[in-house]
């Protein structure tokens, strides 16, 4: 990954601050992150993803999660050559343990990870009837765990079927981005323990992100366009047949 | 004044209604929280209540910071940008008191395998073998270096 | 996975929403109907149904009062439910359920039928003996003016309510097929017809209610059914459920004709995973049967002991109809998953919060209400103390 001077001005006080925070072990939210000066976005990169499930399960150990029940996930595809609109997919336990392996067959096979997509317009936060989720100033899509009913309208109404309702605490959950550590300079557990890089944190609103500059040279996609929801999970090389 | 006489039930009616409001007025100044409605309709605390939970895994950085001699080689080798807890698993404990936990070495046996079996679904120009094929059963560290695994490259044991 | 044929995604393989969910627009349904049935009456001057205005007006309460319920038993933390009230979120159709439905409580429901039992309850207050004395008082506000005048005012503001009440009654159940209808990411639930058809269907579970309690009712008292009010009951019955299958026919025809993305899926679960609960039970007996029971009697003259067994049959598979099709637009709406790629099934537990014990406890239990009501509020002519005089 080359990174040039500038980007190094920026990122060395930013790890300093990260790293200083992580020595401390409190956490608190790093003193010079103001909210309005970031809008967080994610990039997957789907020529890149291997199916190892290293995310899915770095995610459940990051956030302590339920079985069963996922914040992300990865699904493969195995599309036909005949027939592009009928693919057989399959997530087997949301690939938390990788994948079984696939026998050479005619067609194409690809992974897909999946998660909260941080809409901008997101129809989930519109459904709430109380405010009990809510886009951040810095566009991440969070729940207020102390504050919801549990009604799961917001389950209903994500097209993306990332939403759940915690068996235990009986409210909504969903992947925060990893509101907790991109506020204190760090990446997303997903896309720290990703090996080959497939999933990478942006902020759209830092010029000298790298994966801005990805974004502006590469035609990226995001799932469902036709909803309309403002979706800041950006795919790479994301196939036709994929839903 | 004959209206009011005749309609006085009404006005208790209404009045219940009005009473009732009063009283939910004054619930509600106490009952909803202080931080609603600070950034929108939601309660503003819970955005730092997000914030403050515990972080698991430390980033590469942070392990960077202290194990120089792993960054030399891993950078000069195919694994460069593999970050070191994607097989370490969640090591924030470590980097907050290096003595307090240490981590336990991975086995080569079952965590090669989970990137490196090969699969007609991972993409084709991705180093895949098949375990058995490979190395009849033999662990991958036995050959193989993890911090910079390709043999021709010095990585050999 | 059990129960999953082709593939989920992995949060959705449960279903979130429970039968108690199918039992709630049920209940708001039958209090919007049985309320716009006592409107035919105040509003309409139709006269004929007078005999069943004062039971649809208690039917309506009853069911109103338990409506929460199932909501209640259902969410995650009911404790929290007065957040609704607190701090409702005006770009979600769930937020005024907390308000609509205490306006619709109070404003219009408890409101009429004060005002129309107000003379009963004074004079019961003066007259009635032991403790219920004292409910009786309570309910009089401190006020015993029932003077001719007084009543008068009762009446023309009665009226008012009843029309403000209807538009109030569409709000109760219109914004809960609004609640669906406004989902984009369910094609099965999205679509503009929604709040529409579920009024209708309310309608006619409503109107079916009444007439089916007032029947059992009468008879339990052995008293003689007043055969030209339930003739008339059936009539607009039949009217309205034609309006609500063409509705719902017409939904149906243009999901065929046009077979977006998700058709191929949808059509694949109508006709396996809901083949019986839509077409058999939905459709066949509970619309298709009673429409050409009812439209026989609207044109053949039968006797009238014929077209008593004929209301009765009509109207409990009309009941078990629009049951039917809430069922198929909740339940149905999960089933199939939003990949179109995949179906799982429901699960209904027993003896659960959310189970099959649960739901039927909370039907019955309007009907408990409705005999505490009439022996509070009696809605016969023969009993209430208007034949002592008054003030």
């Amino acid at each position: 990954m080359k990174i040039s001077r500038r980007q190094m001005l920026v990122l060395l006080p930013a790890a300093a601050v990260a790293w200083r925070s992580v020595l401390a072990g409190t956490p608190e939210q790093a003193p010079n992150y103001n909210k309005s000066e970031h809008w967080w976005g994610l990039l997957i990169d789907i020529p890149k993803c291997i199916g190892c499930g290293n995310c899915v399960r770095a995610c459940q150990a990051e956030n302590d999660l339920p079985d069963g029940f996922f914040r992300t996930w990865v699904e493969r595809y195995h599309v036909s050559d005949e027939d592009m609109t009928n693919p057989q997919v399959i997530s087997p336990d949301g690939g938390k343990e990788g994948f079984p392996v696939a026998k050479e067959d005619a067609g194409k096979y690809f992974f897909v990870p999946k998660m909260c997509n941080h809409c901008s317009d997101s129809p989930c936060t519109q459904v709430c009837p109380v405010g009990a989720t809510f886009v951040t100033p810095d566009g991440v899509v969070l729940v207020d765990q102390s504050y919801c009913l549990g009604c799961a309208y917001c389950v209903q109404a994500c097209p993306y079927g990332c939403r759940y309702i915690h068996p235990e605490k009986k409210v909504a959950d969903k992947c925060t981005l990893c509101y907790h550590r991109i506020t204190k300079g760090l990446t997303t557990a997903c896309c720290e323990s990703c090996p080959t890089g497939a999933r990478q944190l942006v902020d759209l609103k830092n010029p000298n992100d790298p994966i801005h500059e990805f974004l502006k040279t590469h035609s990226v996609q995001v799932l469902k366009p036709q909803m309309a929801t403002g979706a800041k999970a950006y795919y790479n090389g994301l196939d036709g047949s994929v839903r | 004044m004959n209206v009011f006489k005749d309609a006085g039930h009404l006005f208790r009616f209404a009045g219940l209604f009005v009473l009732a409001f009063l009283v939910f007025l004054i619930v509600r100044g106490f009952v909803v929280p202080r931080s609603f409605g600070q950034y929108g309709h939601y309660r503003g605390n819970a955005i730092s209540d997000i914030a403050a939970k515990p972080v698991k895994f430390a980033g590469h950085e942070a392990c960077e910071s202290c194990h120089t001699d792993v960054l030399d080689v891993k950078k000069a080798g195919k694994h460069a940008h593999v970050n070191c807890e994607a097989c370490h698993g969640p090591l924030a404990k470590h980097a907050d008191d290096p003595t307090a936990m240490t981590p336990v070495k991975p086995d080569t046996a079952v965590l090669c395998a989970r990137c490196h079996t090969a699969t007609a679904a991972k993409p084709k120009g991705f180093p895949q073998v098949d375990p058995e094929e490979h190395s009849s059963g033999v662990p991958c560290g036995t050959c193989h270096q993890p911090h910079s695994p390709a043999i021709d490259a010095g990585g050999a044991k | 996975m059990n129960g999953v044929e082709g593939f989920m995604y992995p949060n959705e393989i449960g279903l979130q929403w429970s039968v108690l969910i199918v039992l709630y627009p049920f209940i708001t349904g039958l209090v919007a109907g049985a309320f716009i049935l006592a409107s035919l009456v105040r509003v309409f001057r139709v006269e004929a149904v007078r005999p069943t205005y004062r039971l649809a007006l208690l039917t309506a309460l009853s069911f109103l009062l338990v409506a929460p319920l199932p909501l209640q038993f259902h969410l995650g933390h009911p404790e929290r439910s007065p957040e609704m009230y607190f701090t409702p979120h005006s770009t979600s159709a769930m937020a005024m359920f907390g308000y609509v439905y205490l306006w619709y409580l109070m404003a219009v429901l408890v409101l009429e039928i004060w005002l129309d039992y107000r003379r009963e309850i004074v004079l019961e207050s003066k007259t009635a003996t032991g403790s219920v004395r004292w409910l009786y008082k309570m309910m009089t506000l401190g006020s015993d003016n029932i003077s001719e005048r007084s009543l008068h005012i009762d009446e023309r503001v009665g009226w008012i309510v009843t029309l403000i009440g209807i538009p109030s009654a569409f709000l109760l159940h219109g914004y809960v097929g609004f609640i669906f209808g406004s989902i984009k990411a369910n094609p099965w639930w999205s679509s503009p017809l929604m709040p529409v058809v579920f009024i209708f269907s309310a309608m006619v579970s409503g109107i079916a209610a009444v007439m089916l309690l007032y029947m059992a009712v009468t008879r339990l008292r052995k008293q003689k059914i007043d055969i030209r009010c339930v003739d008339t009951i059936a009539m607009y019955l039949f009217y309205i459920f034609i309006v609500d299958f063409s509705l719902e026919m017409l939904d149906l025809i243009h999901r065929i004709y046009e077979a977006d993305e998700s058709f191929r899926s949808l059509n694949f679960m109508v006709h396996t995973r809901l083949y019986i609960p839509h077409i058999v039970i939905q459709i066949a007996l509970g619309t298709v049967t009673p429409l050409i029971l009812l439209g026989i009697t609207q044109v053949v003259k039968l006797p009238e002991l014929v077209r008593k067994r004929m209301y009765v049959v009509a109207g409990s598979l009309a009941l078990v109809g629009i049951f039917a099709m809430r069922w198929n637009v909740v339940i149905g709406g999960q089933l199939f998953s939003k990949s179109f790629l995949g179906y799982t099934t429901y699960k209904m537990q027993l003896a659960t919060r959310e189970g099959s014990l649960m739901a039927i406890a909370l039907s019955l239990l309007p009907f408990v209400f409705l005999w505490v009501l009439t022996k509070l509020l009696p809605p016969w002519p023969e009993e209430n103390v208007s034949q002592i005089a008054g003030d």
